[in-house]
């Protein structure tokens, strides 16, 4: 395939994951905002978000104060954005469309009518519940988008650089979500929890689309620690970093060439970490300590894939 | 997209009608269409072309346009009346379409190599030694099967009473037959039960047909030869068709910057390394393919790629330098070719062309300017472009100016009625002026998809068909018996 090939399929996954996953923690935070809560908290979660996607300065440098209706403007709707939903939409289209004779019919067709409807769509005809309503089609198209991966395109290398991009990303995003969220809600440690706080780890879990498999998994109450665990160590749990790995090792294992070794070696270990580790020994470190190492090998592996696949090979 | 020019003008009322014959009897072929026509309410039609836009914008068949609103994309308009040509008129379009062609790859190959024609006089040598379009760089070079104009869109029009004549030869990147294919996958969407009338020719395996031919002319050596198709990239205003081919074909879709050339071989860059290319479909001019022959700014291409071709290392369709064959000032010969070459008289007319660098030609045109159609000799997508009878005053007379100070720069040919075929229109079905551009494809054999690409002009008394100006498509239908 061609590593320009690739390299388009590959960034088509990662921004239509990206736009979910924006889309996925845009929701909790309106969601969280009809809580009650204290003066300053609000903002704090706003903050966390903006943070998460590397927007904060941005945001104050335009806005200066933080308001819900701004925040949601910019990083949903704002074209002038790079990381907006709506330009990682059009980055996925501008790049399905590169490639378009790779994709299947379907994939193209789900892609391209997203991208159409999209235009539909503005803030200013979105107030209340129809802005919730937005943030669910973001993350039914892109269900509809890996839908269309899986159920049509060939198990090709195509596939296998979509399917890298994908869990590179979501990687990448569960990995901010937990770190931010958990800051929030528990500075001290995953130790402490009150009443209040149920409401936001269930909407935490929620965003992850993990609440009923909490549920199933542990038939307890919500405690941090269980959810921390849960969205690291589950090899079961489809959003789980110890899953995403594992897909990584699995499709850069398919499309191995002459240079990846050393990928191959540094996604194995990661894998390896996730597999042979605990909850508690992940606590005891911090857990904050612990996703950021995840996070810096994870773009350390995004630079590795780039290298070894997707510029052009001259060598 | 599609360029090319359409002659001409004439009040509409002497044009060819495709469907009705001049007692306003509905011709046999069209009947039947006429039949369903007349059963389907207006409405039905509306909601129809609604949702023929609709499936053209979802599987994004759309072209990029220039300059306004850079980016945008717009929808070439589909007209879902379609046109029907019988079995017999095209077998002699068709026979017409290869003799035309055939004879079109021997000059080249003769211009590139003895100049047979040139000697004879039978062409005068500066029309094509100092055209721009002649490329000394092909000079004695062999190619595969001798075969430089792989791919052919010819436009021809049909005038007078229905007979063909050919408007321009388009040898170099010809554009337009994912329209063509497209249009009728929508039809048979919309219309599965039109199609149980009529018994109309497939056209569906033109990319296997064109594989094929591609796959002929690779170099000799090579067994299992690799074909690509370069594209400009997505901002091409075809890119559409390029992704679109490549995808039916199977074959990978390149740019110039996924190419390479080593030691005199052409590679391709993929996540395994650099693997061997052995023709490479050309949608990108000459000028850009290679900046160490060619344009040097060019980002578009592949250095290297030039001396590859020339150590026959690597097949170029169409070949390079086969402008030399359709350019406008060389038109007037292609009758003269195929006595030449073949030994035949020309199956389809040539529309009788002025050179006005011949000071005769220049003389009789200046006198009869307002009867006239006067195309600027490189000019593409019918601007430059002086259509006599439509013409106010003032415009005459600025062209009449241009003329003068560059006579060589024009030819003038009559004005010609196109053929008119019912089209739904605001009004309802009302005729409206047509071209036709089948694709020729030359390799081991010569091959023609029963039918091609039609474009409407959807003004009403309007002869311009080019999408840039408001033209529109048809699917074609070609009767089996």
């Amino acid at each position: 395939m061609l590593s320009r090939t690739a390299d388009h399929l590959y960034w088509m996954s990662r921004y239509t994951e990206r736009a979910e996953n924006l889309a996925r923690m845009l929701q909790v935070d309106t969601h969280w905002a009809l809580l009650p809560r204290e003066v300053g908290e609000l903002d704090r979660s706003w903050e966390a978000t903006l943070s998460m996607v590397g927007q904060l300065d941005t945001y104050r440098e335009r806005y200066g104060e933080i308001s819900a209706d701004q925040v949601i403007r910019f990083l949903a709707f704002d074209e002038d954005n790079p990381a907006s939903i709506v330009s990682n939409l059009n980055m996925a289209r501008e790049n399905a469309r590169a490639v378009r004779g790779t994709l299947t019919f379907d994939q193209w067709e789900i892609i391209n009518s997203t991208w159409l409807e999209l235009k539909l769509r503005s803030f200013d005809h979105l107030q209340g519940d129809a802005l919730t309503g937005f943030f669910e089609w973001v993350k039914l198209r892109s269900h509809l988008s890996r839908g269309a991966t899986i159920g049509t395109m060939m198990r090709d290398e195509g596939f296998d650089f979509k399917r890298i991009g994908t869990f590179l990303e979501r990687a990448d995003n569960t990995a901010r979500i937990l770190d931010v969220q958990f800051r929030m809600l528990a500075p001290d440690g995953v130790t402490s929890s009150n009443e209040a706080d149920y409401y936001r780890y269930r909407a935490l879990l929620e965003s992850v689309s993990a609440y009923e498999i909490y549920r199933k998994v542990y038939r307890d109450r919500i405690t941090p620690a269980r959810i921390a665990e849960l969205m690291i160590l589950r090899a079961d749990m489809p959003r789980s970093l110890h899953r995403c790995a594992e897909g990584l090792v699995q499709h850069l294992q398919a499309v191995a060439n002459d240079q990846s070794g050393e990928t191959l070696r540094q996604v194995g270990e990661l894998h390896a970490s996730m597999h042979y580790t605990r909850i508690d020994l992940i606590l005891e470190d911090g857990l904050h300590a612990f996703l950021r190492d995840f996070l810096d090998r994870i773009n350390g592996l995004g630079r590795r894939i780039a290298q070894d696949f997707l510029v052009s090979v001259t060598a | 997209m599609m360029q090319s020019n359409t002659a001409a003008a004439t009040p509409p009322n002497v044009a060819y009608n495709e469907m009705q014959d001049g007692r306003g009897q509905t011709r046999q072929h069209y009947r039947q269409l006429q039949d369903w026509l007349s059963e389907m309410p207006n409405e039905r039609l509306t909601q129809k072309r609604d949702d023929a836009d609709t499936l053209f914008r979802r599987m994004g068949i759309t072209f990029a346009v220039y300059g306004e609103n850079a980016g945008a994309e717009r929808l070439i308009p589909f007209d879902i009346v379609p046109r029907i040509i019988t079995a017999v008129e095209w077998r002699r379009l068709s026979r017409g379409l290869t003799q035309r062609v055939n004879a079109l790859n021997s000059f080249l190959s003769d211009i590139y190599h003895e100049q047979e024609i040139l000697k004879a006089g039978r062409i005068p040598a500066e029309h094509v030694l100092c055209n721009v379009q002649y490329r000394p760089e092909m000079q004695d070079i062999e190619v595969p099967g001798d075969v430089y104009a792989h791919i052919a869109g010819v436009d021809v029009v049909r005038a007078d009473e229905g007979e063909f004549f050919v408007l321009e030869d388009n040898l170099r990147v010809p554009s337009g037959v994912s329209y063509m294919l497209e249009d009728r996958n929508v039809m048979m969407r919309l219309f599965p039960e039109l199609f149980a009338r009529y018994a109309v020719e497939p056209i569906e395996h033109y990319p296997d047909i064109l594989l094929d031919n591609l796959r002929s002319v690779a170099p000799a050596e090579v067994l299992e030869p690799t074909v690509v198709l370069l594209t400009p990239g997505a901002y091409n205003s075809a890119y559409f068709e390029h992704a679109f081919l490549a995808q039916q074909m199977g074959i990978e879709l390149v740019e110039g910057k996924d190419l390479m050339v080593r030691d005199g071989f052409v590679f391709m860059l993929t996540t395994r390394g650099p693997q061997p290319v052995h023709v490479i479909y050309r949608r990108i001019d000459d000028d850009f393919l290679d900046p160490l022959a060619f344009r040097q700014d060019s980002a578009l291409g592949v250095p290297g790629l030039l001396a590859a071709y020339r150590a026959g290392h690597v097949t170029i369709a169409n070949a390079i330098g086969t402008g030399v064959a359709d350019d406008k000032s060389i038109y007037p010969y292609v009758p003269e070719m195929i006595r030449f070459y073949l030994d035949e008289e020309p199956i389809l007319n040539n529309v009788p062309t002025r050179i006005l660098r011949n000071p005769d030609d220049l003389a009789y045109t200046l006198e009869h300017l307002s009867e006239l159609v006067v195309k600027e000799v490189h000019g593409a997508g019918g601007y430059g472009m002086l259509i006599g009878p439509k013409a106010s005053k003032e415009q005459l007379e600025r062209f009449r100016e241009q003329i003068k100070a560059n006579p060589g720069r024009y030819i003038a040919q009559p004005t010609l009625a196109l053929s008119t075929c019912p089209t739904f229109v605001d009004e309802g079905i009302a005729p409206r002026h047509v071209d036709l551009r089948p694709f020729v494809l030359s390799g081991s054999d010569v091959h023609i998809v029963p039918g091609g690409l039609t474009r409407v002009a959807l003004r009403e008394g309007s002869l311009v068909v080019n999408s840039s100006q408001g033209g529109g498509t048809k699917d074609t239908w070609v009767l089996e018996t």
